[in-house]
């Protein structure tokens, strides 16, 4: 992924924000900023954002910021339109950035799952897999989260406006409890957190209430999943148990998927691996 | 015979919505031949995903459903498990959990009134084209949303997908103090809820009158949000594990959400059926202002869904002053729930209306099935009949874009998740 930075030579940026499949939750970062949102209103131009109001998703922008993962035919054509219109384009959150809990059917028969729900699946477009945009167009700056933060976002446009260089945390949660004097859930309770090999970005928030980070913002840099396996094992954890803690939000990211398959295989009976 | 003209015309996509639909309207001879909301959010099969699943980590999963009412979501799966285990999670959780979903109501309440309908009756595209003459009307707005926000974040962290929600109770109790502060702000902010419910009170809203069956979870004592039957105002009155001997879900060819119809016929979730079934369990204060408000209810006009929304708030707001008063954290903050085998049924009111769930749990707690219905999908068909008939009072012989205003504002009265359901307007008008 690189890391250009945008030319922006308006006076006002011209910003879209995409959605593709996800929950709505992400685009909330803008849309729950309270008077704020006025403000940032003031500072660029939303040329598409249809949750907000305006619709103009084939409009030239300087900024695109795109939630959810592509999830069935139409989408692969809509994102690369997306991607030639958009100097700058920026994906928000964890179905964005690495196929969002819905990767989960990438793991299994998603033709037995549509059966199962639609009595007439053949009314319904839906590819077999849900990838993350990078793996269909050049992504410029990726934020992970489940959901993406208003501070995240800010920082970032605040960045692009200023014509720097976006910094993106990729430390774990565990530093950030360190930091905020949080005492350790794992150590100190036995329960089996995800934080060790989780990036940080939410402000260790799960910890701080006493429970286990389930691995929303996704893999951290230079992760130890088998080591962090071995210590849910070594808490009483089943193999599937261990497999389900990788293969929750952020399955479809590289570490946890590969993590999250080799304990599924060991807790499978000889021969269903 | 006359000259034939046929029309077709193309709106992108359908705004201030939650998620991604399109209309088909077909015109002839002056009257409607068809007409479908279309429904092309992509499946994400969130029912089969939780197969095999524990059943505590149902509230993470499924708040991904929707990221403006995760706390519903949230809230129908643990009443559902801790139904099938048999607990009593005590009157502190009842009370907190009230609360949290005080917080969802206002927020999703704010957000869909200033940002997604006002626009519509005050004549402007969006919000942020009405900041300029209404500067002062939607800076309030913006900040209940944020007040409702702040409510959700004391419980459970964040706003979106909160952490704190487990099977049996929370994770953690608020400290006094946070809670103190809070409240004080809840109780600074009532004035503005009141103002809100008087700003919506004069909107120039459309005359109209239908008739359709509202439903509603009914509390013996409380306006209904985590608690109560499942009633109508055609004398239903069940428990939600009953759900399946009167509703149906069928799939329909233009949409990726299922239909939902009661006894076969069309019904009306969310704020106005609660309103029309509930009014008498409103706060006080909240009654006071439906009075002046001049809303006599049952309303038979769909217009007046951004009213029920500003009462509702207001009367969410009341609540959770009232809730979080003489606030002490508890020994522990939640019950432990013993694994049962069996079917779970749990029903909620999230903010959009009625949210069913189903679960079978195996003996070790795991998830063999998941069942999960939400407001948007029973609105569906009462959306499809609703514009047929207000469209036919309004004229048909309106211009395109005339008609196009009218179809998406009718349907935001009903303030559509497309997210929750399984996207936003794309309309096709075929005259001939």
């Amino acid at each position: 992924m690189s890391r250009r930075v945008v030319d922006i030579d308006r006076a006002r940026p011209r910003v879209a924000v995409h959605k593709f499949a996800s929950c709505d939750g992400c685009q909330l970062a803008f849309l729950n900023l309270g008077e704020t949102l006025l403000t940032v209103a003031g500072l660029v131009e939303f040329v598409h954002f249809a949750e907000a109001g305006p619709v103009d998703p084939d409009a030239e922008v300087d900024i695109a910021f795109v939630e959810g993962s592509v999830a069935t035919a139409e989408d692969c054509a809509r994102i690369a339109r997306v991607r030639a219109r958009s100097r700058y384009l920026v994906t928000i959150g964890a179905c964005a950035t690495a196929g969002g809990v819905q990767a989960l059917r990438n793991l299994a028969d998603v033709g037995a799952w549509r059966d199962a729900i639609y009595a007439s699946p053949q009314y319904i477009d839906s590819l077999a897999v849900s990838t993350p945009i990078a793996q269909h167009v050049k992504v410029d700056l990726e934020l992970w989260g489940c959901p993406v933060t208003s501070r995240q976002v800010l920082a970032a446009l605040r960045a692009l406006l200023f014509g720097v260089a976006p910094v993106e945390d990729d430390d774990k949660v565990c530093l950030d409890c360190k930091r905020r004097g949080r005492v350790c859930v794992m150590v100190a309770q036995g329960i089996a957190c995800m934080g060790p090999v989780t990036r940080t970005g939410c402000g260790a928030i799960c910890p701080s209430v006493g429970r286990d980070c389930y691995a929303c913002f996704g893999p951290a840099e230079n992760i130890n999943t088998p080591a962090l396996g071995r210590w849910f094992e070594g808490l009483g954890l089943a193999p599937s148990a261990v497999a389900r803690k990788f293969l929750s939000i952020n399955n479809g990211a590289a570490p946890f998927t590969e993590a999250g398959l080799r304990w599924r295989a060991r807790g499978a009976p000889d021969g269903e691996a | 015979m006359s000259e034939t003209r046929n029309i077709a015309i193309h709106v992108p996509v359908l705004a201030r919505v939650e998620g991604e639909g399109a209309l088909h309207l077909d015109v002839r001879g002056g009257r409607i031949e068809a007409l479908s909301l279309r429904i092309f959010e992509p499946p994400r099969y969130f029912e089969k995903f939780l197969e095999g699943r524990d059943t505590a980590e149902l509230p993470d999963l499924v708040a991904r459903i929707c990221g403006i009412c995760p706390v519903a979501y949230q809230m129908s799966a643990v009443h559902a498990i801790e139904a099938l285990s048999g607990i009593d999670p005590g009157p502190w959780v009842r009370a907190m959990r009230r609360v949290l979903y005080c917080g969802e109501w206002i927020e999703s309440h704010a957000l869909h009134i200033h940002l997604l309908a006002a626009p519509d009756f005050l004549g402007y595209d969006n919000a942020i084209a009405m900041a300029a003459a209404h500067s002062e009307a939607l800076r309030r707005g913006l900040r209940l949303q944020a007040l409702g926000n702040d409510i959700i974040r004391l419980l459970g962290a964040r706003s979106v997908h909160p952490v704190g929600v487990r099977v049996g109770g929370f994770h953690h109790a608020p400290a006094p103090d946070a809670v103190a502060a809070l409240r004080a702000r809840l109780e600074a902010s009532m004035p503005e809820a009141e103002a809100l419910v008087a700003w919506t009170a004069q909107l120039a809203l459309p005359e109209s009158d239908q008739d359709f069956v509202s439903v509603a979870l009914r509390h013996d004592a409380e306006y209904p949000m985590n608690a109560g039957r499942l009633v109508s105002d055609r004398g239903l009155d069940i428990d939600a594990a009953e759900f399946d001997r009167h509703f149906e879900e069928r799939q329909v060819p233009h949409s990726t959400a299922l239909h939902c119809r009661l006894h076969g016929e069309p019904y009306l979730v969310g704020p106005l059926a609660r309103l029309n079934l509930n009014a008498d369990r409103l706060p006080a204060a909240t009654r006071r202002l439906l009075d002046a408000a001049g809303l006599r209810l049952p309303s038979r006009n769909l217009y007046h869904s951004i009213v029920a929304r500003a009462l509702e708030l207001h009367a969410a707001l009341v609540e959770a002053v009232a809730l979080l008063a003489d606030y002490r954290a508890p020994g522990r903050p939640c019950t432990d729930a013993p694994v049962r085998a069996g079917i779970a049924y749990g029903c909620t009111e999230a903010p959009r209306g009625i949210l069913w769930h189903r679960y079978e749990l195996d003996a070790g707690g795991l998830i063999r099935a998941a069942r999960i219905v939400p407001p948007t999908s029973q609105n569906q068909a009462r959306i499809e009949t609703d514009l047929r008939a207000d469209l036919e009072a309004f004229g048909l012989d309106r211009p395109d874009d005339a008609l196009r205003r009218r179809c998406e504002t009718v349907i935001r009265n009903y303030d559509p998740c497309i997210s929750c359901a399984t996207h936003f307007l794309d309309l096709r008008v075929t005259r001939s």
